[in-house]
C-alpha cells in the first residue's frame, strides 16, 4: 500500500505539464546522446548540469535521469546500422543487429531492440520500486563505520572492473581522492593543497572535473582521425519496424534474461551495462537451441543486451538514491547533481524527498513508453544525427562545456582547470587509466574521509572500530578480497577475458 | 623473450610518484591525530603512501613488460594535441576578447584547419555558431557569458 500511494504522489509530479516536458527534452537527448558514437551520457549530464541550476530540481533529476536511460535506447541504431557502439553498453549489440541489417532485417533489428528496451526498462523500474524503499530502511541503522565500509567497497569493485590494470584503475581512483581533498578541510579550517590560490579554497568543482574527463577528453579523442560514417539504409515505415511475430516469440527468454539480469548487476557498483550486456549475451546464447547461429544475425542476441542495458539503469539508482554510493562515472555525475540541489543521497533521501523520488520513478514509467512511441517510428529521423558534420558538433560541445563552467562559478580560473582536466582526461585514455575510479573518488573522497575521522572520533583514534562492527567488517574484508583478487590467478584470468571481450 | 622497457607505464608511474611525494610532505605538515580525533593530515597521509607504493608498482613492473607491439599514432596524438592547445589559447583570450569571438576563433580553427573545409564555410560556421551561442545563452536564457573589449 505505501508503495502504491508513493507512485501516485510520482505519476502526481510527473504527470506536471512541465515535468513531462523535460522529461520528454531528457528521453530525446538521450536518444541522440546514444546514437552518436563518441558522446556518452556523463559527458551530455555533466555539460547539461550546470544549467540545470536554475531549474526545479525534479523537473532536473528528471530530465537527466531520462538523458542516462534515454542513451541506452538510441545507443541501439548506431550498432545496427554502423556495427559502431553508439554507447559502451551496446557493443554486443553490433554482432546479430548489424549481422541482421546486411541482411536487409534492420526494422526488425531496431524494432526489437526498442520492445527489449522497453520491456526491461520498466521491470527496470519496478525493481527500482520495490526494492529502494527497504533497502534504505535497512541502511538507516548505518553509522560512520559502516559508511565508510560501503565506500571501500563501492571504490574496490570499480576498482575491480574500470580496466585491465587494477593498479592504474587504483592510482586512477587515489587521484581522485586527493583532488577532493583539495580545499579547505571543515573539521579544522586548514588549506590543503591549495598551491597559494585563493580560488582553490574552497576546492576543485566537480562539475570542472566531470566535464573536462568526459567531455573535453572526448571531443580530443574523436579529433584524432577525421573519418567519414556510412549509414545502412534504414527502412521507412512503421510497418518495416515491426518484428514478426516469430520474433517476439523467438525473443521470450531474452526479455526475461535481460530485464533480470540487468536488474541485478546494476545494483553492484561498478560492474555497468556494458558487462551486464555481456553476461545476459552469454547467458542467451547459452540457453539458446541455436547458439550455434549467434553473431549471423539472430533476433535474440540483440534482444537480450538490449533489455538488460536498459533494466541495469533502474538498478544502478537503487545503491546512489538509498545509499549515496554511485557504482559509474554517470551514477557519480548524477550524485553529484542532487548534492549540488541541496539534497543528501542515503537511507533518509527517500523519507525527506517523497515527491522527488516517486516523482523520478513514475517518469522512468512514461519516459520509457515516450522512448518506445519515438524509437519505433522516429528511427529513421534519429539517424540523421549521424550526417551532423563533426567541424561543427565538436565546437559546439565546446562551446556548451566553457558555458556550462562559467555559468556555475562565474570564474575563468574553472575554465582554465576545465582545459587542463580536459587534457589530464585525454592522456589518461592514451595510457589506459580509466575514468571512473578517478571520479568516483572525488565523489566519494569527501564523505569517506568524513566517514572515517568520525569514526576514529567515536572509538577515540582506534582503527578497531572498523572492524568491530560486523557489517563494516564485511564489507571491508569483501573490499580487501577484490583488491587481492589479481593475486589469484584464475579469478583474476577471468576478469582479464571479461574486460577484453 | 627478451623484456624490454614499458616506457608509457615508467613515465606515468615516476610523475604519479613525485604527485605521492608532494601529498606525503604537505600531510606530514598538517596534525595527524589531535584531542579530537584524526586531523587534516591522517587521510591524506594514507592516501599519498598507497599512491606512493602503487606507483612503485608500476614503474618497476614497466621495466619487466614486454614492450607492445602496438605503434604510437603520433600524428593522431598530435590532431588532438593541436585542438587541445586551440582551447586553451581561446580559454586565455576569454578575458580580453570575451566569449563570442573567442569561440568564433576557435570554431574556425576546427573547421578550417583541422577539417581542411574551405575558408568562406569555416568563417560562416564560427560566425552562426557563435552568434547562436549568443542568442541562446545570455539573450534568452539569461546565462551570463564571459564578455571582453567589444562588449559581448
Amino acid at each position: 500500500m505505501e508503495i502504491l500511494a508513493g507512485l501516485m504522489q510520482g505519476f502526481a509530479v510527473a504527470l506536471q505539464p512541465a515535468n513531462l516536458l523535460w522529461c520528454l527534452v531528457g528521453v530525446v537527448l538521450g536518444t541522440v546522446v546514444g546514437i552518436m558514437p563518441g558522446l556518452g551520457p556523463p559527458a551530455t549530464i555533466a555539460m547539461l548540469l550546470p544549467l540545470t541550476f536554475l531549474m526545479n530540481p525534479a523537473g532536473a533529476m528528471i530530465m537527466l535521469a531520462g538523458i542516462y536511460y534515454g542513451a541506452k535506447y538510441g545507443g541501439s541504431t548506431t550498432s545496427i546500422l554502423l556495427n559502431v557502439p553508439g554507447e559502451s553498453a551496446s557493443v554486443v549489440t553490433c554482432l546479430d543487429g548489424y549481422q541482421m541489417a546486411r541482411q536487409g532485417r534492420a526494422g526488425a533489428a531496431l524494432g526489437i531492440a526498442a520492445i527489449a528496451s522497453f520491456i526491461a526498462g520498466t521491470v527496470g523500474v519496478l525493481g527500482l520500486m520495490l526494492v529502494a524503499p527497504p533497502l534504505a530502511k535497512v541502511a538507516l541503522s548505518f553509522s560512520s563505520p559502516e559508511y565508510f565500509a560501503l565506500m571501500a567497497l563501492g571504490l574496490a569493485m570499480v576498482v575491480l572492473l574500470a580496466g585491465r590494470s587494477m593498479v592504474k584503475a587504483l592510482l586512477a581512483m587515489l587521484a581522485g581522492l586527493w583532488i577532493a581533498g583539495i580545499g579547505t578541510d571543515l573539521f579544522s579550517t586548514t588549506s590543503r593543497f591549495t598551491f597559494g590560490r585563493m580560488e582553490l579554497l574552497s576546492g576543485v568543482d566537480f562539475v570542472v572535473v566531470a566535464i573536462g574527463v568526459f567531455a573535453i577528453a572526448e571531443v580530443l579523442a574523436n579529433m584524432e582521425a577525421r573519418e567519414e560514417t556510412r549509414l545502412l539504409p534504414v527502412p521507412k515505415g512503421l510497418r518495416n519496424l515491426l518484428p514478426t511475430v516469430q520474433d517476439l516469440k523467438d525473443c521470450r527468454f531474452a526479455f526475461a534474461n535481460g530485464s533480470v539480469v540487468g536488474f541485478l548487476i546494476g545494483v553492484l557498483p561498478g560492474a555497468g551495462s556494458t558487462i551486464a550486456s555481456f553476461i545476459s549475451y552469454g547467458l542467451e546464447k547459452a540457453v539458446s537451441r541455436r547458439r550455434e547461429r549467434f553473431g549471423t544475425g539472430v533476433v535474440e542476441g540483440v534482444a537480450a543486451p538490449e533489455g538488460v542495458n536498459n533494466s541495469e539503469t533502474g538498478g544502478a539508482l537503487v545503491p546512489l538514491l538509498t545509499l549515496g554510493i554511485p557504482g559509474s562515472g554517470t551514477t557519480a555525475v548524477l550524485l553529484a547533481a542532487l548534492v549540488l540541489w541541496g539534497f543528501k543521497p542515503g537511507p533518509l533521501f527517500i523519507p525527506e524527498n517523497p515527491a522527488l523520488f516517486w516523482g523520478l520513478v513514475a517518469s522512468m514509467y512514461i519516459g520509457n513508453v515516450m522512448l518506445l512511441i519515438l524509437n519505433l517510428p522516429l528511427v529513421p529521423a534519429f539517424a540523421q544525427v549521424l550526417r551532423a558534420p563533426a567541424f561543427v558538433l565538436y565546437p559546439v560541445i565546446l562551446g556548451i562545456s566553457i558555458v556550462g563552467v562559467y555559468s556555475a562559478s562565474g570564474s575563468l580560473f574553472d575554465v582554465a582547470l576545465l582545459a587542463a582536466f580536459g587534457l589530464l582526461g585525454y592522456v589518461m585514455r592514451k595510457l589506459d587509466y580509466p575514468a571512473a575510479p578517478l571520479i568516483l573518488g572525488l565523489v566519494l573522497g569527501g564523505a569517506m574521509e568524513r566517514a572515517l575521522r568520525q569514526s576514529l572520533m567515536m572509538s577515540e583514534g582506534s582503527l578497531s572500530i572498523l572492524v568491530a562492527r560486523p557489517i563494516s567488517a564485511v564489507m571491508l574484508s569483501l573490499a580487501l578480497l577484490i583488491l587481492l583478487i589479481p593475486l589469484f590467478t584464475k579469478v583474476n584470468a577471468w576478469r582479464l577475458r571479461a574486460l577484453d571481450s | 623473450m627478451a623484456r624490454k622497457f614499458g616506457a608509457a607505464d615508467f613515465y606515468s608511474g615516476l610523475v604519479l610518484a613525485a604527485l605521492a611525494t608532494y601529498i606525503i610532505v604537505q600531510a606530514r605538515q598538517w596534525e595527524y591525530l589531535g584531542p579530537d580525533g584524526p586531523g587534516p593530515g591522517f587521510f591524506p597521509l594514507w592516501y599519498g603512501i598507497a599512491m606512493a607504493a602503487l606507483s612503485g608498482v608500476l614503474v618497476l613492473s614497466s621495466a619487466w613488460r614486454e614492450k607492445s607491439a602496438e605503434r604510437v599514432e603520433w600524428q593522431k596524438i598530435g590532431r588532438a594535441l593541436a585542438v587541445w592547445f586551440a582551447l586553451a589559447v581561446s580559454v586565455a583570450a576569454l578575458k580580453p576578447l570575451g566569449f563570442v569571438a573567442s569561440f568564433a576563433a576557435l570554431t574556425f580553427f576546427i573547421a578550417a584547419v583541422m577539417y581542411r573545409r574551405p575558408l568562406a564555410l569555416a568563417a560562416a560556421v564560427a560566425a552562426a555558431s557563435a552568434a547562436a551561442f549568443y542568442v541562446l545563452f545570455p539573450l534568452a536564457l539569461g546565462v551570463p557569458l564571459p564578455a571582453g573589449v567589444f562588449g559581448f
